[in-house]
């Protein structure tokens, strides 16, 4: 494995690439979303609506006089996400009666991005009814005092890069196991070890610890390149880092082994160790989309993948700079899988061995 | 002696693999029905040389027509007419022995047919009866190596490569196996082998000695033996190979 | 084109013995589909609020209750310290802390405004954001309810109001499971074909068997073709399943759009794919290699393809890369088609880059084949 240079490249740049790529570009945040604005009215009002969402950096405006279907044709076409509609008098309306209506047509095929649209529009002119306000003084008002607490920038990458952290290492290292193992098994050079008088777990130990440094150096890269480029702290204290990452890997490394145990082919150890884990990993880590929203029977599915409670520790002891105390229900519930996944790796061996 | 028709003619073939010569401006023909030893120790350019004259690979320089047709510009006429039994049982081991027969006659352009009847042919004459449904990777290597050379020469084609298409069989084995090619012969179908095992190598008409990419010598065993007063084949290729640069690999 | 009926055959052989294989390609793709959708929930509904209230007064509590009664929030305790709240955040069992003064309903009677005391925990930054948003609207309307209950209307001057009527197009009902499926169908069906084609075109390579091929007169169009046409087959039977069975009985989602066109667009989408598929195989010797390679791509390609995150928001750059991608391009469609009716008139973008996308993969591939030997 370690002879084969691109498999190597791929092993140490991969991880590199994907924090950097998505380290910058991922977020779930809603920036420049593609926004229609038909101004009917022109006048001073709708002006200075339109200016305010302008400012804003969640919309991208462009403003044209579109007909009801060529409004409908924008929409499909995936041009925009939202429309903004001034009816014709919108000024001298709000004028008169105190009271005028605008129209904000949003594209909810995308329901997350469609709802925080609405939020922000709402914002906006709320907002700017408020400063309609200025000159009275209004009683019975309560002024909230907000702080951001450990991400006052509100930056996505605080969310993003523990989970991909999380991600790269519980699949770079599943996969290189669970394949190079079986790789030997077609090969028939396993065969050899096994009617060999070696130990079994002594097996599984040397197959483990080279894969454990190489986790270990993707790992090291991807806390460099986070704390310079991406501008990550790391509040708490790095050795409790890195031994809890060295035991997420170790879980992750078994995983792998018992994989191998279970496929004959290298085929089949990628389709479970992909097709099967990427997506699960992916979704229930946590850092896309929130646990807690999930039906009972998946948060408990959640429990068993091993990457949500490592991002757990991250965010606790990188992010909030907490100690062990506080993350002691998470190390061991990772210690706990690693020691099931080798007994049972430990036992189908035997069985082989048989 | 009677004019033989040429069925291998090869002039000037070489093959550079960066400043390595792997094979050497070789010159040589091969004549229809007989049986031509390509021997000489690994390394020796021999497979990279079998597999020029396949199209599996392109010289470097050199002129090379076989089956009649030139190597560079009618390689799907020479692919057409000749069978090719590589040194790494390369079959489909997750088919049974019917579906690779059925598979590799299709691509031949054998009809329905001419498949069907081939094949029970071939499986009585192969006797392997009582296996055709099984995968081939539940073959032991004899006869996984006897099915391959039955398929490569399924589509009676005019030249037959095999490359050490005996290694790491049993000499009985090894045995049936060259009757399988005598019988080829008789069938007028010229074979092209390669070898290290000097024992075989008494089996061909005529053999050609490869030491460090080029041809040391060629003529039939009978006239080696005698140009190097040598008792045996071993012998003739100990005295040409203690010349040899190359180490083996 | 006989010689092409004969090496299917043997392709659809392979594929059907090997005895993992086909849950895999059947069955896995198809349960993800069906359980994945149920997790993949965006909709910032339940942020955990913890509530410090020091005051305790009338006030407070119907401030308390219309938070609780809002929808977004869910509150929490109420701790009496602000400290022990704080741990509360520490150990992620609440999002935000609300905090309300000792004497926040006097003064907000005699002196007319009070303030409140809000930490975010922001890690999550859109969360903290939104959740920061909800929280403002609600002290908003609930200090001008507070007003109109109090005070005599004429008092102060009528408010001017601008209403914003907001219309939801496409998805009334603001599901996030129609938007999720279109998208995993998509790439449920692109992991299980492209991936299947290059490690089955690399296997030949891997155990010797290519070279049987290539000294047989098999042309390398006919080679690949062979290798295509099943994952082509097989990548439209997983689509159909996920479509038909799991996306309309089990979500109820029924394509607004033509199925037709969907389909269409599906075939030239798979084409594409298992070009890059193959092209990925021409370079590497090993499954492993393909492997690796592979994920590399899929990585980024599902990532950054607007499956999970809109592409409009990321930089320039991260955007440009998107529009690279040949995933982003059939997530989108699948979307449009299903969720919005698109029609053909609509896709023309979508439809030239995937064309381009499909030529460029399967000519390189074939170039790179060709010079492989």
């Amino acid at each position: 494995m370690f002879r084969d240079t691109r498999t190597l490249l791929i092993l140490f740049g991969l991880p590199v690439v994907q924090i950097l790529l998505f380290g910058f570009a991922l977020s779930n945040e809603v920036k420049n979303s593609p926004m229609l604005v038909c101004d009917y009215a022109q006048d001073g009002v709708s002006r200075n609506l339109i200016d305010k969402f302008s400012a804003n950096k969640s919309f991208n405006l462009e403003e044209v006089l579109l007909s009801h279907r060529e409004l409908n044709d924008a929409f499909k076409k995936g041009r925009i996400k939202s429309a903004l509609v001034f009816p014709p008098r919108f000024e001298t309306e709000l004028a008169r009666f105190n009271e005028a209506e605008l129209q904000f047509i949003v594209d909810a095929s995308d329901p997350n991005t469609a709802n925080i649209l609405m939020t922000y529009a709402a914002g906006l002119v709320g907002d700017y009814q408020q400063s309609l306000l200025l000159d009275y003084s209004l009683p019975y008002s309560i002024q909230p005092e907000i702080r951001m607490l450990y991400n006052p920038e509100l930056k996505p990458s605080f969310t993003f890069v523990p989970g991909l952290l999380a991600l790269v290492l519980m699949l770079v290292s599943v996969m290189m196991t669970s394949v190079s193992i079986v790789r030997e098994k077609e090969y028939g050079s396993m065969e050899v070890l096994l009617v060999s008088p070696v130990n079994p777990w002594m097996l599984i130990v040397a197959k483990i610890v080279p894969y454990l440094f190489l986790a270990l150096i993707n790992f090291i890269t991807i806390m460099l390149l986070s704390i310079t480029l991406l501008d990550l702290p790391v509040n708490g204290s790095a050795l409790l880092l890195f031994a809890e990452s060295m035991l997420f890997i170790v879980t992750a490394l078994s995983l792998g082994i018992l994989i191998s145990n279970v496929a004959q082919t290298q085929q089949v150890a990628i389709l479970i160790s992909l097709a099967g884990l990427l997506l699960p990993t992916v979704l229930f880590t946590g850092f896309l989309f929130p646990i807690e929203n999930m039906p009972l029977a998946l948060r408990y599915f959640a429990d068993l993948v091993p990457s949500r409670w490592y991002y757990l520790i991250v965010k606790s002891v990188m992010i909030k700079g907490l100690g062990l105390l506080a993350v002691w229900k998470e190390t061991l519930i990772l210690f706990l899988m690693t020691a099931s996944l080798l007994f049972l790796s430990f036992r189908s061996f035997k069985v082989r061995l048989l | 002696m009677k004019e033989k028709k040429v069925v291998i003619d090869v002039e000037g073939l070489t093959k550079c693999f960066g400043a390595f010569k792997a094979v050497d401006n070789i010159s040589f023909e091969v004549f229809q029905g007989e049986i031509f030893g390509f021997l000489g120790a690994n390394g020796a350019g021999k497979t990279t040389a079998m597999r020029m004259l396949c199209g599996l690979s392109l010289p470097t320089s050199g002129k090379a027509r076989v089956a009649g047709f030139d190597i560079y510009k009618q390689s799907e006429q020479v692919k057409r007419n000749i069978g090719y039994m590589s040194q790494k049982f390369s079959l489909y081991e997750d088919l049974t022995v019917m579906e690779n027969i059925r598979l590799f006659g299709g691509i031949y352009g054998l009809s329905h047919k001419q498949i069907k009847e081939k094949s029970s042919e071939l499986i009585e004459t192969l006797d392997l009866i009582e296996v055709s449904k099984k995968l081939v990777a539940a073959l032991p290597l004899g006869w996984k190596q006897k099915l391959a050379f039955s398929i490569a020469i399924l589509h009676k084609p005019q030249i037959v490569f095999l490359d050490e298409p005996t290694g790491g069989v049993d000499p009985i084995t090894r045995r049936q196996f060259w009757k399988l090619i005598y019988k080829a012969t008789s069938e007028s179908i010229t074979v092209f082998v390669t070898t290290h095992y000097m024992d075989e190598a008494e089996y061909c008409d005529r053999i050609s000695m490869m030491v460090d990419g080029r041809i040391k010598a060629l003529d039939s065993p009978q006239n080696l033996k005698m140009h190097f007063s040598a008792s045996s084949m071993d012998d003739v290729f100990l005295r040409l190979a203690r010349k040899a640069q190359r180490q083996a690999e | 084109m006989r010689v092409i009926l004969f090496l299917l055959r043997k392709e659809f052989v392979q594929i059907f013995r090997n005895r993992m294989f086909l849950p895999m390609i059947f069955a896995m793709p198809l349960v993800q589909l069906l359980v994945l959708p149920l997790a993949a929930n965006y909709e910032m509904k339940n942020i955990v609020a913890v509530v410090v209230d020091h005051d305790r007064s009338m006030v407070s509590q119907q401030l308390v209750e219309k938070i609780a009664a809002s929808g977004y929030f869910r509150i929490h305790a109420y701790p009496t310290s602000f400290d022990e709240a704080f741990s509360l955040i520490e150990g992620d069992r609440g999002d935000l802390i609300l905090e309300i003064p000792k004497d926040f309903e006097s003064r907000l009677i005699e002196r007319g405004g009070s303030s409140v005391f809000i930490a975010v925990n922001a890690i999550n930054g859109i969360k903290a954001s939104l959740g920061g948003a909800y929280l403002r609207q609600i002290l908003t309307s609930f200090s001008s309810e507070l007003r109109e209950r109090q005070m005599p209307v004429a008092a102060f001057p009528p408010l001017p109001l601008i209403r914003l009527k907001t219309s939801v197009r496409f998805n009334p009902i603001m599901s996030y499971r129609h938007f999720m499926v279109p998208g995993f169908l998509v790439l449920l069906v692109t992991i299980i074909s492209t991936y299947m084609c290059g490690l089955h075109a690399v296997k030949e390579k891997e155990n010797g068997s290519i070279e049987q091929i290539n000294v047989s007169p098999v042309k390398k169009y006919q080679f690949i073709l062979g290798k295509l046409i099943p994952f082509w087959i097989l990548g439209v039977v997983v689509f159909s399943l996920g479509l038909f069975v799991v996306a309309r009985w089990v979500y109820g989602i029924l394509p607004v759009g033509s199925l037709l066109l969907l389909y269409a667009y599906l075939l030239l989408y798979l084409v594409a794919m298992l070009g890059l598929g193959l092209l990925v195989s021409t370079y590497c010797h090993t499954q492993q290699q393909v492997m690796f390679t592979m994920f590399f791509f899929m990585m980024i390609f599902i990532l950054m393809s607007g499956l999970f995150t809109p592409i409009e928001s990321m930089p320039r750059w991260a955007y440009l890369i998107a529009c690279c991608s040949p995933i982003t391009y059939f997530t989108e469609v699948a979307r449009m088609v299903i969720l919005k009716g698109s029609d053909f008139s609509h896709l023309h973008i979508h439809i030239g880059m995937m064309s381009f996308f499909a030529l460029l993969f399967n000519s390189w591939a074939v170039i790179n084949y060709k010079k492989t030997l």
